[in-house]
């Protein structure tokens, strides 16, 4: 569409790529031996990630990170009842989980409809009820000695070696046809997201809309409990999000990093975990989350720090080149001279400390002459830049003061833009025919 | 003169925590004005907006658009909500936000083309906002995030709307930027109902306006029912100037 929307997708491929380079350089790295266990739990790995990470997003917008971490243990109960109820079988194991997740959201939605406990608190009794009848199901099942309950722990804290083929498969098709429909409502679930009232007035069904995003984003927990446990199940959910909103302006971008991030943490935390015997999936799988989060905060284009900071330095010297340039024009114009030598004393008496790299740069781009006793004179290219800009600042000013009169099309004055880009050429005539 | 009405309000009751925030709510109004809707902070004027919509459920009365319900008549209905009621940190961009105003038309499955595009683009332009389109929509001004709203809403294309303070917190130019599409909807017909804070512009730029606090206190021409008397009785007398604001603005 625009130039920044085009330069944006280059962003999410570039990262795309340094994510898929990032897992072979690892295994490299740690001299670690591929085998086809290990290619199943990154596959599983990273298949969760991403389907966690791209549902995660909404989450993250419509402000419910919160609510992702009470689902997620809220699922703990229902795991522990469909082991004694059906045994051992993923597929049931995860039902139980969706099951006890829903009731979890019931309940929440009920205790702020009718009492008058805030979200927060809602979330927060429901959430440790919930969890606390799992633990105790879980040690129940424990003391029962069955051999077939090995493992069932592994849904606290997560554990990636558990991750068998036809759990992969499964965790595929659930998480492909969450992705059909996430596709075929886009457009609904973007407007709900920013501005549900909108969406109702517009005549959407908001209620149905919402039952049906906030059921992806159990689906989303509900596989992922497996591999990252309740307790850390949200980090998984929300970091990729987070780290992904800091690179782009767009919403399908953003889903498409997070969706990246997220397969990213999934594989490399489950990678990690497999390289020694009963090392939990979901902390590892945080860390590496955690990490992408930090290299976005700081590094991304816009909103990362170092990025801003850097950016505020080349502002600084850009707009202290762009005065010097002009205090020499006009010294020059007051002796009638356009070749009339500047001293650099008086550049720097007027701008400061930024004169002199200022000076620097302009003499680089051959806009300035450096004479013998450091006096400063415009070259010809300097000579056309300078009234360039000279005329730009009289246009604008010309602009503010009687574009309304003039009845002009309304832009937003930014002195700092060439005005012949932001105004038709008949508005511009006017301006300069005035007096 | 028997023309179905814009939009015909009866016996509305709203409340909040069995809390009346509109009490037995009569209102018409005709198709084809513009009619202010004005009373103090916490009157119900964003609830009458918001349950003339359908938005929020009624404890009793009913609305009728054109005759029609409410659900019937979306399609011809616009909105501008508070600026405030939506996270302007969202990622996207101005002219994302205006086509959002087209999904209704849309329908299911069905992605905005390149009509939509177009309708955007002329939207944006008609309220000056063109060379924001690809702007994120964080980094607006109060007063441009009032235009895109209202470029969204111009989109639209509806017979009837409501706008909930689009003058809150902008410049004078915005200002006459959006009297002057209120003005050029006129024309074309359409009624808008405006709650609105300004109570000296009220006579200038309103034909009808809604005296309202919690209940309608009066409704009607501007000319004849903006009276000290009828605003005294809104604001309680607590606003200073009332007589000279009046006196100045109604010969
Ligand atoms: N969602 C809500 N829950 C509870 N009370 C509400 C809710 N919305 C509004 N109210 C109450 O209803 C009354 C009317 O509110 P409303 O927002 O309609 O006022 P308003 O006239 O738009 O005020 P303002 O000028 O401040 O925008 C207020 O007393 C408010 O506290
Ligand atoms: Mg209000």
């Amino acid at each position: 569409m625009s130039l920044a929307g085009g330069r944006n997708w280059r962003t999410v491929a570039v990262l795309l790529a340094l994510s898929l380079a990032v897992i072979p350089l690892s295994l490299a790295l740690g001299n670690i031996r591929v085998d086809y266990t290990l290619v199943t739990v990154a596959a599983g790995g990273a298949v969760l990630g991403i389907v966690c990470g791209v549902l995660g997003s909404f989450a993250v917008l419509r402000q419910q990170s919160l609510l992702g971490d009470a689902l997620s243990h809220a699922a703990l109960p229902g795991v522990a009842l469909a082991f004694l109820l059906a045994g051992r079988e993923l597929g049931w194991l995860l039902l139980g989980a969706g099951i006890a997740s829903w009731l979890g959201v019931l309940l929440i939605n009920s205790l702020v409809r009718r009492t008058r406990l805030k979200q927060d608190a809602a979330m927060g009794v429901v959430l440790t009820a919930f969890f606390a009848l799992g633990i105790t199901l879980l040690t129940y099942i424990q003391s029962r000695n069955d051999a077939s309950q090995a493992g069932l722990d592994q849904f606290i804290f997560g554990q990636a070696a558990a991750i068998r083929r036809q759990d992969v498969v499964l965790i595929s098709a659930v998480g492909l046809a969450a992705f059909l429909v996430l596709i075929a409502l886009w457009k609904e679930f973007k407007l709900i997201t920013f501005d549900p009232a909108f969406a109702q007035a517009n005549g959407f069904p908001l209620r149905l809309l919402d039952v049906t995003l906030s059921t992806l984003i159990v689906i989303a927990i509900v596989l992922g409990l497996q591999l990252a446990g309740v307790v850390l199940m949200v980090g998984l959910l929300i970091a990729p999000a987070v780290a992904a909103r800091q690179w782009t302006r767009q919403l399908d971008q953003m889903l498409a990093l997070a969706g990246i991030f997220g397969g990213l943490a999934g594989a490399g935390g489950a990678i990690f975990s497999g390289l020694q015997q009963g090392l939990p999936t979901g902390p590892l799988i945080i860390v590496v989350a955690v990490a992408i989060v930090a290299l976005s905060i700081s590094l991304a284009p816009e909103r990362g720090l170092l990025w801003r900071a850097w950016r505020q330095r080349r502002d600084r010297q850009r707009f202290a080149a762009q005065q010097v340039l002009q205090d020499i024009h006009r010294h020059a114009t007051q002796h009638r001279d356009p070749r009339y030598p500047a001293p650099g004393g008086m550049l720097v008496a007027l701008r400061g400390t930024l004169a002199r790299p200022a000076l620097r740069q302009l003499q680089r781009e051959g806009l300035l002459q450096a004479g013998a006793d450091d006096d400063w004179t415009l070259s010809e290219r300097g000579l056309e830049r300078a009234r360039e800009a000279a005329r730009n600042q009289l246009l604008w000013e010309r602009y503010r003061q009687f574009g309304e009169e003039l009845g002009l099309p309304s832009v937003t004055v930014d002195t700092q833009q060439p005005i012949d880009r932001l105004l038709p050429a008949t508005a511009l005539t006017r301006l300069e025919t005035l007096d | 003169m028997n023309q179905t009405p814009a939009l015909h309000i009866e016996d509305l009751t709203v409340a909040f925590d069995s809390r009346p925030a509109l009490w037995d709510v009569d209102l018409v109004v005709p198709e084809g004005v513009l009619m202010a809707v004005v009373g103090p902070n916490g009157a119900g004027k964003t609830t009458l907006v918001r349950a003339a919509l359908d938005l929020i459920p009624r404890a009793a009365g009913s609305v009728r658009i054109f005759g029609e319900s409410v659900a019937r008549a979306r399609g011809l209905t616009g909105y501008v909500p508070q600026r405030s009621s939506v996270d302007w940190d969202f990622p996207t961009t101005v002219q994302d936000v205006v086509m959002m105003g087209l999904y209704g038309r849309l329908g299911w499955l069905r992605r905005p083309g390149a009509a939509e595009r177009l309708r955007t683009r002329q939207a944006l332009e008609q309220i000056g906002i063109a060379d924001l389109a690809t702007r994120q929509i964080s980094q607006l001004s109060g007063g441009q995030q009032q235009r895109t709203f209202l470029a969204r809403a111009l989109v639209q294309d509806a017979r009837v709307y409501f706008m909930d303070e689009p003058f809150a917190a902008v410049d004078a130019i915005t200002e006459r930027a959006i009297v002057t599409l209120l003005q050029e909807l006129r024309a074309r017909g359409r009624t808008v109902v405006v709650v609105h804070h300004d109570l000296q512009s009220v006579p200038d730029y309103f034909d009808q306006v809604t005296l309202l606090n919690v209940e309608v206190i009066a409704s009607g021409p501007t000319a004849e029912v903006y009276s000290e008397d009828n605003l005294r009785r809104t604001f309680g007398g607590r606003v200073a100037g009332i007589a000279r604001l009046t006196e100045e603005a109604l010969p």
